[in-house]
């Protein structure tokens, strides 16, 4: 794409980030994960970009791009911090058609001044260049979960294939999903309690699905389920999940996601705990 | 191409004569003001055509329902023949009648569609003249339809109008902008047709961009009304005024008119 280098190179001095990429869609896709809010917030520093989307105070998703995914990564000050509208950029991204035809790569080059400025996009494909300014806002300051590991007290490792079908077809009609954890059976338990009765799906300890399982204790905790439902975007697009749960039921879902290049990434999903449990338990 | 009529409008005038067909669509003001004029040739289609028409020039009229139409034209793409006729069974109808041929036997049954057909009144006529076209600033062919209409779907969703603008040097640009994304697409390469009329040599500068704002949705009804891809596609633009798409298939020839919004 010479004409878009030609075009930069005698500005890239005022930018304070430069990254360029041959394939958007190994960028978008990551993206397109996490998005479940109209608004994320970016952060840029030399091992790459971390975009944070945030909802209610209680459920926080973060996407890593590391800056190997890029075939340039230029960053002149760290951190740099925006705020975006998700949607919009993602409309930017995929401007030349969500599903390219074969063969077919969609450009990137993405620049940014600094604080104030907009996010500068440069997309090519066939010669044919698309060029988007899309205003950033003023950084908000995001929750800090404080998910430390010495706090952890179950981590289960499972292949995605194994969760994605439960996710797909949880009850909706239920508020919560209840999470049980134990050293014993059931292991691993999700429970949906919905207008039509209450279901429950058991992993047990030693099935091919699961990689790895520690847990020294039973840990039982709700999370909304509509809280949780969009991280089944991340969930459709990853090859394996760790689940963890810390002493305060503090839940966190990490996806990989392997990218068309072989690159690996990750997704963060982190949850709190629906405060009341019900005494009554059975 | 009466699908592609019936993605565009609900209902259309069949204009006929002795040696044309054409679809007119003329939308009043009140709905965005947007016009088509689809001209078929006669002779391609039909191997038989026989005509009377009231007026000395020998044409109808007619108001139909273009779902109709291509619903039962669908059933004819496998026909061996189709024959269309005006009749009046009670009430004037288009009798669209088709001989199909089953693969099983060798026998052959014949489905019949009547639609209801309005004709169009003599003193009404003259609302549906081939449109005069004004004499366009620049004359662009397109990009590949498809890329365009990936490109405009995406500007849809942020926003609701888009300017095109083009020179004569062979670019084209669409551009979307709201207080929060300013959006550019560019087009280059694309090549001008040579001018029609030599009489007015125009000095243009040929790097000018011509441009005219235009309802995105307009556009995209139709980007998303072709089906096939045409042999030529160009696009006209009268600044500020309107903007002019020409599609030429092999048989058909279709223009799309979108009047300009205001800026």
């Amino acid at each position: 794409m010479p004409l878009l280098t030609q075009r930069i190179q005698d500005e890239s001095d005022q930018y304070c980030l430069v990254a360029s990429l041959d394939n958007v869609r190994n960028f978008s896709t990551i993206l397109k994960a996490i998005h479940f809010q109209d608004h994320a917030t970016c952060f840029v520093t030399k091992n790459g970009v971390k975009v944070t989307v945030e909802n209610a105070k209680c459920v926080q998703a973060n996407a890593f791009i590391k800056a190997g995914v890029f075939q340039e990564f230029l960053v002149r000050e760290e951190p740099i911090i925006f705020r975006i509208n998700l949607t919009v950029l993602l409309d930017c991204l995929s401007i030349f058609g969500s599903n390219p035809m074969p063969g077919t790569l969609t450009a990137l080059r993405m620049c940014y001044q600094g604080y104030g400025h907009p996010l500068m996009l440069f997309l090519e494909e066939g010669g044919v260049v698309t060029v988007c300014k899309i205003n950033t806002q003023e950084p908000k300051e995001t929750l800090d979960f404080d998910f430390c590991n010495t706090n952890v007290t179950s981590k289960i490792i499972l292949l995605s294939e194994g969760l994605r079908e439960a996710f797909s077809e949880l009850d909706m009609t239920s508020e919560i999903l209840q999470i049980t954890i134990s050293p014993d059976t059931p292991y691993f338990r999700l429970s949906t309690f919905g207008n039509a009765g209450s279901s429950h799906l058991d992993y047990p300890k030693d099935c091919d699905l699961m990689e790895a399982f520690h847990c020294n204790q039973t840990q039982v905790n709700r999370y909304k389920i509509s809280l949780l439902k969009p991280s089944t975007k991340a969930l459709v697009l990853s090859c394996k999940v760790s689940i963890r749960t810390d002493d305060r039921g503090f839940l966190s879902l990490q996806y990989m996601i392997k990218n068309e290049d072989g690159h690996v990434n990750f997704v963060d999903y982190y949850c709190c705990p629906d405060e009341d449990i019900p005494q009554a338990e059975s | 191409v009466s699908n592609m009529i019936a993605k565009l409008a609900k209902t259309c005038t069949l204009r006929i004569s002795p040696d044309k067909l054409n679809f007119i669509l003329c939308d009043r003001l009140a709905s965005g003001g947007v016009s088509t004029w689809c001209e078929l040739e006669q002779e391609n289609f039909f191997s038989e055509f026989q005509m009377e028409g009231v007026s000395a020039e020998n044409v109808i009229y007619l108001e139909l329902t273009s779902e109709n139409l291509s619903r039962a034209l669908k059933t004819a793409q496998n026909a061996r023949t189709l024959k269309i006729k005006l009749t009046n069974k009670h009430f004037p109808c288009l009798t669209v009648s088709v001989e199909l041929q089953l693969s099983v036997s060798s026998s052959s049954r014949i489905v019949t569609h009547d639609i209801p057909v309005k004709i169009v009144a003599r003193k009404l006529w003259k609302d549906l003249q081939e449109p005069s076209v004004p004499e366009a600033d620049v004359s662009i062919y397109l990009p590949a339809l498809k890329t365009m209409k990936s490109v405009v779907e995406k500007m849809r969703n942020i926003s609701n109008n888009l300017v095109i603008e083009a020179n004569l040097k062979g670019e084209l640009n669409l551009k979307i902008e709201t207080e929060l994304v300013c959006v550019t697409t560019h087009f280059k390469d694309l090549g001008n047709p040579p001018l029609a009329s030599d009489d007015a040599p125009r000095d243009r500068d040929p790097a000018a961009m011509a441009e005219v704002r235009v309802d995105i949705r307009k556009l995209l009804q139709f980007l998303s009304g072709q089906q096939v891809n045409p042999t030529k596609a160009l696009c006209h633009i009268v600044a500020g005024r309107m903007v002019h798409l020409d599609l030429l298939h092999e048989d058909v020839s279709l223009q799309y008119f979108i009047p300009a919004l205001s800026p």
